[in-house]
């Protein structure tokens, strides 16, 4: 970043202009809790959208990661120690050792049967967590826990009882994420993954180890997956199996789609819509599965680019 | 292949037409919130509407909506008017159902939250309101904690714990029908709960577990458990499962003859799942928590023609009445303490005793002290395949049982309530 | 116990068969256009509901045999005006549209029929066991057996001696050449969906009699029809078969043993399967 390219930078400095100020205005329009659980959303999104956008794999399973992140974060807190950031930190690698694990069996699959096999691996997760009630609480998800203050040693920050607290602490986790992705994004390893989602044929007989980076690409989506997950159980003070459900992954990737796979803000853009129409919707009608599902259908039909894509489209006519 | 070319316009118009049109139709009509008014009480719901609760959701919303209509015709809470602020918190996701009370809190700013009929979501609720110091009822979700080890001193439960219901019905199935027992049982705390209340208080009596499979929520195929069941020979079969579960094994186990060789039962069941089954496979001994018809208790028959006009017909289930005691509590909690704020509620509600017109029961209900719970009358007796004057008289009623008979004791409940200084 | 284990190979044959049911109307979309059919459920209830609002009309036979129909045309008329759109796109976006498909049928069956389930009748003589020792050999189980061997042969049939089955296996190998050969591909697919859904409209009927007729009915059974392809192979039929007998048997079996793994098993299998052999076991190698 030696020369600031202010008109590059442009869409990133408005995402951070209204993230870190949304504290002042969401309750004119909306509410503490809904504002963080759009950021974390934003965060699976985006997370999702570096295998899917960026490397053009189709994964439909990712809600298992998120949920693994999830439930690593609970667990830890109620069995081990009852400390945030150690939660935060073992779920994110509970979700990236699943995934170093499962990628091989699935790297050399494509298309429909990568997204088949995935949602039948995510399912694995969801069963254990729905079956093994004497330690994940099965269906009744897990209680008896809650995000603790952070303690620095030098200052302690109270993200347990005040949400605005919790929102910038979520926010913080965001941006160091979505800063590392997109800088993994602009460097040669990103490069090569937008090259396979080209044309994977020709990024082969370049001698690049296709599988390899698609198993990377994998893995680090499902990493930041996971912080998504443990992210989101901090939110609610509470897991359950549902947070691996397939459907979860669907919603993943309608908000990846919604908001755009071909720009970096989209997912995030794509979160906040389904995020804020589906609390909106379910509100206003006890029928509001029928309009989720109408914008799916919408959205595939007629925006398949997500609004981003519209943006685009407009600012090169 | 670009077939969505030429055609897409013309078809694009119809279809958000077509959309716009069902859309504002449904989107104006349901839930229509008023806006914010110092002269209005609130009481948010967030209560399955969509899922494997759905049914049980709507049932309690009807009963909901009807006393809250009562309540404004007599003047409403404290001289307000009350109004429901109702939210879908899905039948199992907890993350919209913990998001759903806090919007309905933070931003609806309720007086009352009730919900869930899912204990899990009930729990989580139940923190959310703790936190914020909101008077809360859960209505339907019956796992013990929620007025045992995690009680808080703002909530409320309607429904009975599972060891009551398990106690309620031991007496009658020895008595009736053997003291050896099989038991299929759900393998999740609710289930586990009920088992162990069973167990308990059939060995007091002499009874005896012969065996028993724990069957994974959600079970489809219940045969393997069943082969299993008949081969231990025992006098009952146990069916501890809820909702879908409770139907597919109920139905399963008449397609094998075992109605007849056995005799089934189980602990808690509701009308909604005996409605949901073909009449052959409405058999077996029970426990409802509240019954229809009780034609020598006053103000039930006035009850049930009430919800009749409402529902197109449909008689009231428990779930009719829990929703309905649910909200009576929060207006008689409010006018006990003649005031809205939630300590001052929480201590008038101590002990106090639902009138008899809103517990239609025979010996009334009350909230015990200490633990918040709901001390109602419960129903034993057996299904049957058709009722004689009505098609929904699905229940024969055998004994009423007092509540206080058959619950645990407040220490045994181990319920510690930490109240705000 | 080995009685105990023969009986519920048994069972779980039975079980297994069903599950192939529904399993093989997916896979034949899935292989000729591309599309997992997340609304598959959604058909599935919507079929089971059919038959039970006709029956008081034509009594259950009728229902059995009217309801898959109606069920297929409504599969015939989804496919013209939307799957057909996404065809040749990224599968994501078949993927999204079936995604919220299935949605709008769990939502649209709980705003037609309600939320509560309904007690949906079967004939008495089909619901007591055959014999008082093998008692869960009902008539009705043995029914759903007959019906799902004589559609599958049926199905069999059709993919190899009748000219749309050609057509549609040739589809599923190299769709280009068949277009090219002049076959119209458009409406190949789409008669190919309807049988698919067809498929899906017959289990839904038979499920209702075994389990609680409510809008979620098809839920609990989809995940299992995936599993059976992937075990089977996709683009074999035969393989789909033999996977969902597979699973149906394993789940029987350990359902003895460890009730609580009896959901697990199956995925173990699936991943056993992708390990040792990806293309799954009569899958072509290198389709994929």
């Amino acid at each position: 970043m030696e020369n600031f390219d202010l008109k590059k930078q442009t869409p990133n400095l408005i995402v951070m202009a209204l993230l870190v100020t949304l504290p002042l205005w969401i309750n004119y329009v909306s509410y503490t809790q809904l504002g963080t659980q759009v950021v974390v959303m934003g965060l699976a999104a985006m997370a999702l959208n570096f295998l899917l956008g960026y490397t053009g794999v189709l994964s439909f399973g990712h809600a298992a990661y998120f949920g693994l992140g999830a439930y690593g974060a609970a667990m830890t807190i109620r069995y081990i120690e009852p400390s945030t950031g150690l939660g935060v930190i073992v779920g994110t690698l509970a979700g990236m050792l699943a995934a170093m694990l499962i990628g091989p069996m699935i790297v050399r699959l494509r298309g429909v049967y990568f997204a088949m096999v995935t949602i039948a691996f995510g399912q694995v997760f969801y069963f254990i967590a729905f079956r093994w009630n004497t330690v994940t609480g099965g269906d009744d998800g897990l209680t008896g826990w809650k995000r603790m203050p952070l303690d620095f040693g030098f200052a302690k920050l109270d993200i347990q009882r005040d949400p605005t607290t919790f929102y910038y602490f979520v926010l913080v986790i965001f941006v160091i994420a979505v800063a590392i992705m997109g800088l993994l994004l602009r460097s040669p390893f990103g490069r090569t993954l937008i090259a396979i989602r080209e044309n994977e044929r020709r990024t082969r007989f370049m001698g690049i180890n296709v599988n390899l980076h698609i198993w990377m690409s994998w893995v680090i989506s499902c990493t930041f997956m996971a912080l998504a997950g443990s992210m989101s159980a901090l939110l609610n003070n509470f897991v359950d199996p549902r947070a691996f459900f397939w459907r979860q992954s669907g919603v993943f990737v309608i908000m990846c789609v919604m908001g755009g796979m071909r720009s970096f803000w989209g997912p995030m853009m794509g979160a906040a819509i389904y995020v804020w129409l589906q609390d909106y919707l379910s509100s206003a009608t006890p029928n509001w599965q029928s309009f989720v599902g109408l914008v799916f259908v919408v959205v595939v039909l007629f925006f398949p680019r997500g609004v981003m894509g519209i943006i685009r489209r407009k600012a090169t006519e | 292949m670009t077939n969505n070319g030429s055609s897409s316009k013309f078809d694009r118009r119809t279809l958000i037409k077509a959309g716009a049109v069902i859309g504002a139709a449904q989107l104006v009509s349901p839930f229509v919130r008023t806006a914010r008014a110092a002269d209005v009480v609130k009481i948010g719901v967030d209560n399955p509407l969509t899922g494997t609760y759905a049914a049980l959701g709507k049932n309690e919303a009807l009963g909901m909506a009807m006393a809250v209509d009562e309540i404004n015709a007599k003047g409403g809470i404290l001289g307000k008017k009350v109004e429901l602020a109702i939210e879908d918190s899905t039948s199992g996701d907890a993350g919209t159902a913990v998001q759903k009370a806090r919007k309905l809190i933070d931003r609806d700013q309720v007086n009352f939250i009730i919900g869930n009929i899912n204990s899990a979501l009930a729990q989580a609720i139940a923190n959310v309101a703790n936190e914020k110091s909101v008077f809360h009822v859960v209505p339907g979700g019956h796992t013990d904690s929620v007025t045992g080890q995690n009680c808080h001193w703002n909530t409320f439960r309607v429904c009975n714990t599972t060891q009551t219901e398990a106690s309620a019905v031991a007496t009658s199935l020895i008595k009736n029908a053997g003291k050896k027992w099989y038991y299929l049982t759900p393998d999740y705390a609710f289930g586990h709960s009920l088992q162990a209340g069973l167990e308990a208080a059939a060995a007091k009596l002499g009874g005896v577990k012969v065996g028993g499979d724990l069957t994974p929520l959600g079970t489809t195929d219940f045969s393997s458990y069943l082969i299993k069941a008949q081969a231990a020979n025992p006098d009952v079969i146990i069916f501890l499962q809820a909702g879908d579960d409770a139907v597919n094994a109920l139905k399963q186990a008449v397609q094998f003859g075992l109605d007849k060789k056995f005799h089934l039962a189980g602990a808690q069941q509701e009308l909604e799942v005996l409605l949901g089954l073909p009449p052959e496979a409405r058999i077996g001994t029970w426990v409802f928590e509240w019954y229809w018809n009780q034609p020598n208790v006053p103000g039930v028959k006035e009850f049930v023609a009430e919800v009749r006009k409402r529902s197109g017909g449909h008689v009231p289930t428990a779930r009719t009445w829990f929703g309905y005691a649910s909200i009576h509590t929060c207006a008689l909690a409010a006018a006990q303490a003649n005031s809205l704020d939630a300590v001052k509620m929480a201590r008038a509600m101590q002990g106090f005793k639902l009138p008899p017109e809103i517990a239609l029961m025979p010996d009334g209900a009350y909230y015990r002290a200490g633990q918040n719970q709901l001390i109602p009358d419960l129903y034993v007796g057996h299904a049957q395949s058709t009722g004689k004057d009505d098609p929904e008289d699905l229940f024969v009623v055998e004994t009423v049982v007092k509540g206080a008979d058959v619950s645990p004791t407040l220490e045994e409940t181990m319920c510690k309530q930490d109240w705000p200084a | 116990m080995t009685q105990l284990i023969l009986f519920n190979v048994m069972n779980g044959l039975i079980i297994g068969a069903f599950y192939a049911l529904m399993a093989i109307g997916l896979s034949l979309i899935m292989s000729l256009s591309d599309v997992i059919n997340f609304a598959h459920g959604g058909f599935l209830a919507v079929g089971a509901y059919l038959a039970y609002s006709l029956a008081p009309y034509i009594g259950f036979w009728g229902g059995l045999l009217v309801a898959p129909v109606l069920t297929a045309i409504l599969g015939l008329i989804v496919e013209k005006f939307l799957i057909s759109r996404v065809y040749g796109r990224d599968p994501l976006y078949s993927l999204l549209l079936t995604f919220g498909l299935a949605f709008i049928f769990e939502d649209g069956t709980r705003y037609i029929w309600g939320a509560q389930s309904l007690p949906y009748q079967v004939p008495g003589w089909l619901m007591s066991p055959l014999s008082s020792s093998f008692f869960f050999l009902t008539g009705y189980r043995m029914l759903m057996i007959v019906l799902i061997v004589a559609v599958v042969a049926g199905l069999f049939v059709i993919m190899t001696r009748t000219r749309l089955g050609l057509r549609i296996r040739a589809g599923t190998l190299d769709l280009e050449t068949v277009s090219i050969l002049g076959v119209n591909v458009r409406i190949l697919r789409n008669l190919n969906f309807g049988i698919g859904i067809y498929l899906a409209g017959l289990a839904g009927v038979l499920a209702a009699g075994q389990l609680g007729l409510q809008p979620t009915i098809g839920d609990s059974l989809i995940m299992p029809s995936f599993i059976a392809i992937i075990i089977g192979g996709l683009g074999s039929l035969t393989g789909t078969l033999l996977g969902g007998l597979l699973i149906g048997v394993a789940q029987g079996i350990t359902t003895v043993f460890f009730p609580s793994a009896s959901e697990a098993v199956m995925y173990v299998m699936m991943a056993l399967v992708l390990l040792v052999r990806p293309q799954g076991l009569l899958g072509e190698e290198g389709r994929f």
